[in-house]
């Protein structure tokens, strides 16, 4: 188990300084630094005294180090639009985004683990059929779309919830429904295939033959071990909100991490793009990893492969 | 089957010819399988109209697509109180006709799926037949390098680059082709340690084919069913992506008729005349929709064992 760990954490920090790179090269490909800091009025003078200032005459690996330096210190220095670090901005924003994530993860697995454990155990039939189908049609869906069409029916039709921002638990309703929408087909298929799987086996046979209630079989004998990959994609698909949810906090005009990126982007921001880049892949490869660790964990099988 | 019996025994090899005769040839049994399958028969022939659409838009539409016209602004479709026959599907805020600019839209989503998975196929695929096939090292770089890949959040690093190379058509093919190349690698590179292991590649080296020629002529065309199983589903990705990043206004530009921008633009309109975003975004289910019960109806028809 600790070589496994070890291993495992050797892996996702080198994936992170992989990713710290590619976020770095991401702000130098936006163009010369010195000019945008220094503004368009600058003079070739200013300019000039400005990367000196910041270092950005020195070698790009100098550059790299000591921005990555600073980073692991928390300090991606400041944004180019707002006069504030884009540290604090990244605090302010945050908490919106992993509550939005955090609920529609919790909303996607309500919804997509019984519907799965359901479609295996009426397997091949009216059931099954169904609910592969709301599958098949959920990936169609562009979340943006489905965010859309929430806003028309529910909040201007039937003026039950509100269009936008983020003012009350009210309006995470809708945001959470349109992004938890986008993780259900995969969590669905996983715990219907683990499901059939695990109903399959010996133990489930001997359970059955001891003359054991149905209800209890299934929760209590087969979902324990069909829900282990779950645990994995759960948390993969949680950093994939965090990712996606750009688009929804766009849709809702939520003030999130993504909206901020988006803004940053559109504003040629980049220092603070690079920082959303980063912490984001930051903290999947850190879901990742815990991840794979609960899995070992709950499945010695995994840890002995 | 080989039918060249040695000569002697002629009713033997009668019977044999008989049974071959008799027995459905593959290519029969594929297509019979392919025509019971409800969900890729549907899926094709949707798939096929809007191709079909998309290809004669100059021929089947009613306008031009980059015609304006103030005075028709925001023309409902036929379906609601106001419409008329010349603007079925209704125009835009500028007094584009809607049905013309979807038609267009077509062409535009299609190209953008069939591209970027020619790009992404290409590097996903070679770098997935090299994993497999050497194993040891090669492969666990490019596991690494999959999971730095799966690492950085898709849409905001496809944002950032397109708003980088400048937000057009091109940047987002070579943006999105750059980027969606992941599972083309996982399964290319499962499939080919398989086939890696059967005995007519055991022959290919016995018999001092190169490696280039094995990994081309031998492993490459056994593959391919489950390539183009995820080219598909890899398409609807590509296509749902580019409307994204053209809904956030940094995907393909105006006046291009964009679905993703046709809702975008629509957005603001949209509590008076549900409409304008309902139609673009049917036609963007419809499509994603399509291709996705091809792909899965593939799957199920060429390899029943990965269903679900």
């Amino acid at each position: 188990m600790l070589s496994f760990t070890s291993q495992r954490l050797l892996v996702a920090f080198s994936v992170a300084l992989t990713v710290s790179i590619v976020a770095f090269v991401l702000l130098h490909l936006s163009g010369d630094l010195a000019t945008a800091i220094a503004g368009p009025e600058a003079t070739v003078a200013q300019v000039a005294e400005i990367r000196h200032q910041f270092g950005l005459d020195r070698p790009i690996t100098a550059q790299y180090f000591d921005w990555l330096w600073h980073a692991l210190h928390f300090d991606f220095g400041n944004s180019f639009y707002y006069r504030d670090t884009v540290v604090s901005l990244v605090v302010s924003r945050l908490p919106v985004t992993l509550t939005l994530g955090a609920i529609s993860l919790a909303l996607s697995l309500v919804v997509a683990v019984p519907l799965g454990v359901l479609a295996a155990v009426y397997s091949d039939t009216i059931i099954d059929r169904l609910a592969l189908g709301f599958c098949v049609l959920g990936q169609a869906v562009p979340t943006f779309c489905l965010g859309l069409v929430l806003i028309i029916v529910f909040a201007v039709q039937l003026r039950w919830l509100p269009v936008s921002g983020t003012a009350s638990w009210k309006n995470y309703i809708l945001p959470s429904i349109a992004l938890g929408w986008y993780a259900v087909p995969a969590v669905m298929r996983l715990s219907r295939n683990g499901m059939l799987e695990v109903l399959s086996s010996d133990y489930i046979r001997t359970a059955r033959a001891k003359g054991l209630q149905p209800s209890v079989v299934i929760l209590k004998h087969a979902l324990r071990n069909a829900i282990i990959p779950v645990v994995a994609l759960a948390a993969v698909q949680f950093g994939f909100m965090l990712g996606g949810s750009i688009v929804i906090e766009a849709v809702f005009n939520m003030q999130g991490l993504g909206y901020l990126a988006w803004e940053a982007i559109a504003r040629n921001d980049f220092p603070v793009v690079q920082a959303v880049v980063l912490i984001l892949a930051v903290i999947y490869v850190a879901l990742t990893f815990l991840a794979d660790v609960a899995n070992a964990f709950l499945d010695p099988r995994i840890r002995l492969a | 089957m080989n039918v060249t019996a040695p000569a002697g025994t002629d009713a033997a090899t009668d019977a044999l010819r008989e049974a071959a005769a008799a027995r459905p040839t593959l290519r029969t049994a594929f297509l019979r399988r392919s025509l019971r399958h409800s969900g890729l028969v549907i899926g094709s022939v949707t798939l096929l109209v809007i191709v079909a659409v998309a290809l004669a838009a100059p021929l089947l539409a009613p306008h031009d697509p980059y015609a304006q016209d103030l005075a028709h602004r925001l023309i409902p479709p036929i379906w609601q109180a106001n419409g008329t026959w010349d603007h079925v599907l209704g125009t835009d805020k500028l007094g584009r006709d809607y049905l013309t600019r979807l038609m267009y839209g077509a062409r535009i989503s299609l190209l953008i799926g069939a591209l970027t998975v020619l790009i992404s196929g290409t590097i996903g695929t070679s770098l997935g037949i090299c994993a497999g096939y050497f194993g040891g090292r090669v492969d666990s770089v490019l596991s690494y390098i999959v999971t730095t890949r799966l690492a950085l959040p898709v849409v905001l690093v496809a944002l950032a680059s397109a708003a980088l190379v400048g937000s057009s058509l091109e940047g987002v093919i070579v943006v999105l082709g750059l980027l969606l190349w992941d599972r083309f690698a996982v399964v290319t590179r499962s499939s080919t340690q398989q086939i890696a292991r059967t005995d007519y590649v055991a022959a290919a080296r016995a018999i001092g084919c190169s490696t280039p020629r094995i990994l081309v002529s031998e492993i490459l065309p056994n593959i391919l069913s489950a390539l183009i199983v995820v080219a598909t589903l890899e398409m609807a990705h590509a296509i749902l992506l580019e409307a994204a990043l053209s809904f956030l206004g940094l995907g393909v530009q105006p006046p291009l008729p964009s679905w993703g921008l046709m809702i975008s633009e629509g957005k603001q309109y949209m509590f008076f005349s549900p409409w304008v975003i309902g139609v673009p975004a049917a036609a963007l289910v419809c499509l994603v929709l399509a291709i996705n019960l091809v792909g899965d109806g593939l799957r199920d028809v060429t390899a029943p064992e990965n269903r679900g």
